[in-house]
């Protein structure tokens, strides 16, 4: 009897092997992606259009997605990652430039978003979304309106701050709140960056990626350093919460889609870069991750009450004291050193 | 020592997936360029003398010291623990043991995320105690919530070694000792105990190898603040791209776990099984 189940349990696991195993002969790309950062549906109408199916897979920084992509091992067809990380990829050989004849929704795009520092000839990557990083507070829990950086630092809200678990990002925080620039490449600014920092560690509550959004939303901590998209999906589910950009000045930011140099299927990339451009597309997926896209004709497909979210489409003015981040080049290694240091300090 | 023809299959195995990967992290460890480009490496202990640094060192006294907390408060809970379950019939026994070893057929990783909504300031445990007067307390985000993540996940690894001993144990020993007039706490000492040490440092080195390498209950629990060393080397691989740094530390993990392995295995004198042969 027991043998007769351990026999039947062999076979079911040896079937599930042959079935994962064949069907191999489907067209598929390989798309990866941050976490939380597209809707679903999109990816099933994509694949019932063009019959190819995509394996989604997704990270939580730029970083993750860098080592992932130089150290081999994964082949992917079209990633996702921001403007600095562009540009080192592109600077270490690891984009393959795209056939913009065949992506016919890229005249779609808002020239603004077109040729910038990261891609100056826009020959490696299409614009996805972009938008600023801020601090997003609960006004039922936070008594005075936050209005810079160096609230963060504030002792009165002990416990109730959440920054990014993200080197850039949180760097950029503290080297506003000093002054400097977000781009600085002294190492003295670095480093004093790096020790406000350290001294910020007793009173944050925790470093999250992706999951400050339930904490946020369920008002487990009053305050997190958050990027503009996030805030607008947090706002949605809590009225509570505001979203400001801070008066020292932030991050303007561009994620767009690339595609690797070592991609097995360009052709099926292109096509999904160009279905993800479409304007319907891109209005459906803007709607349901809360960022900002880059199609005009997408954004008035939106609610007008997106449209008008200062906090999603901020205007010229809000946007004149950012900076967009430049790669580091060859002080990457400080800054990871820092990063290091910064993360392992008691 | 001759093998069976049956253990050449294994041996391929220990040599591809333990001894291989091990000379690796050594050879990574001990040089230093460009990790992708085997052509750029000079041996250097430049990765060595960078981890002797206070930053570091803290990282890795912290880490000891939680893996040794959270050893010694499951050797405290489980060593009961086994003793009860050991005393029962075999029937209730049997049913005892799965259900400690139940919540294991969970994935690890939801189990310790689970905890996250436990210990949130929403939680319920919070809840709980605020509602009988502590209130504003802390749960989550911290070493006690990775002490206990720790305990969570890794107390059955200590109380199965330790029952295995136990029922295996020569129960005409114990009468033995009855008779000639000891009291039970001196059938304990004296005779159980002694005689569970094999189970015991076995169940201490399970509990401690996992505890002192993990990343994910500290980065989960501990909310990134407090790095521990698995954090550290799982950062170098994962974001940092810096395979020498991190293999440099593992090496250093390693030898802390062997150094701590030989310490135990010091105290089990009467080489009984050794601490294996267990299960």
């Amino acid at each position: 009897m027991k043998n007769k189940i351990l026999i039947m349990l062999a076979m079911v696991l040896l079937l599930s092997v042959v079935a994962t195993g064949c069907g191999g002969n489907e067209e598929t790309i390989n798309v990866y992606n941050w976490g939380d950062y597209i809707d679903p549906e999109v990816l099933d109408l994509f694949e019932e259009e063009y019959g190819v199916r995509v394996v989604y897979d997704t990270y939580a920084t730029n970083e993750d997605l860098y080592v992932k992509m130089k150290q081999g091992g994964s082949s992917y067809d079209v990633v996702i990652p921001s403007d600095y990380m562009i540009e080192r990829m592109i600077r270490e050989d690891l984009l393959m430039e795209i056939n913009m004849d065949n992506i016919s929704m890229f005249e779609k795009i808002d020239d603004r978003f077109l040729n910038l520092d990261y891609d100056p000839d826009n020959s490696y990557s299409v614009p996805y979304m972009w938008g600023t990083v801020g601090i997003i507070y609960n006004t039922t829990m936070v008594d005075r309106p936050l209005t810079s950086w160096g609230d963060l630092w504030d002792e009165e809200f002990e416990g109730e701050i959440i920054m990014l678990n993200s080197q850039r990002d949180t760097l950029a925080v503290a080297l506003k709140k000093l002054g400097y620039s977000m781009n600085t490449r002294d190492i003295g600014e670095l480093e004093e960056a790096r020790d406000e920092l350290i001294s910020q560690k007793p009173i944050v509550y925790a470093y999250l990626g992706d999951e400050v959004k339930d904490v946020i939303v369920g008002g487990e901590a009053a305050i997190a350093v958050v990027w503009s998209g996030d805030a607008m999906a947090m706002m949605d589910e809590n009225p509570d919460l505001e979203y400001v950009i801070p008066s020292e000045g932030t991050n303007l930011w561009f994620d767009a889609m690339v595609i690797p140099a070592n991609a097995q299927n360009p052709e099926a990339a292109e096509q999904f870069i160009d279905f993800m451009t479409r304007p319907e597309i891109a209005a459906m997926n803007a709607d349901y991750i809360g960022y900002s896209s880059p199609v005009p004709e997408a954004v008035e497909m939106l609610d007008e009450e997106i449209q008008n979210s200062p906090v999603a489409y901020p205007s010229e003015e809000m946007l004149e004291n950012t900076e967009v981040f430049k790669d580091p080049q060859d002080i990457i290694s400080e800054y990871d050193r820092i990063w290091t240091e910064i993360t392992s300090a008691q | 020592m001759k093998l069976n023809r049956i253990g050449y299959p294994y041996l391929i195995w220990l040599g591809i997936f333990i001894l291989i990967p091990l000379l690796l992290v050594t050879y990574f460890a001990f040089t230093t360029g460009d990790s992708q480009n085997f052509s750029t490496f000079s041996f250097s202990i430049e990765n060595f003398e960078k981890f002797i640094s206070p930053i570091y060192l803290g990282v890795l006294y912290r880490s000891v010291k939680l893996a040794f907390i959270s050893t010694l408060i499951c050797l405290v809970l489980g060593y009961p623990i086994a003793l009860i379950i050991s005393k029962e019939k075999p029937k209730i026994r049997n049913i005892m043991v799965l259900m400690l070893v139940i919540p294991m057929w969970m994935n690890f990783l939801l189990r310790t995320y689970a905890w996250l909504t436990l210990l949130g300031k929403n939680g319920i445990l919070t809840k709980v105690l605020s509602f009988i007067g502590l209130e504003g307390v802390s749960l989550l985000y911290n070493d006690t919530a990775v002490l206990l993540g720790m305990v969570y996940n890794f107390l059955p690894f200590m109380v199965l070694p330790i029952f295995s001993v136990l029922t295996k144990m020569d129960n005409n020993l114990v009468e033995a000792a009855e008779d000639l007039g000891a009291n039970r706490a001196e059938v304990f000492w004296k005779v159980i105990f002694p005689l569970s040490l094999p189970g015991v440092i076995t169940g201490i080195t399970m509990v401690f190898i996992p505890a002192v390498s993990t990343f994910v209950i500290s980065g989960l629990l501990g909310g990134n603040k407090s790095t521990l060393i698995g954090n550290l080397i799982e950062q170098q691989f994962r974001y940092t791209g810096d395979w020498h740094f991190g293999s440099t530390m593992s090496i250093i993990l390693m030898v802390f776990i062997l150094a701590s392995m030989a310490l135990t295995s010091k105290f089990d004198k009467e080489k009984e099984g050794g601490g294996g042969g267990l299960w």
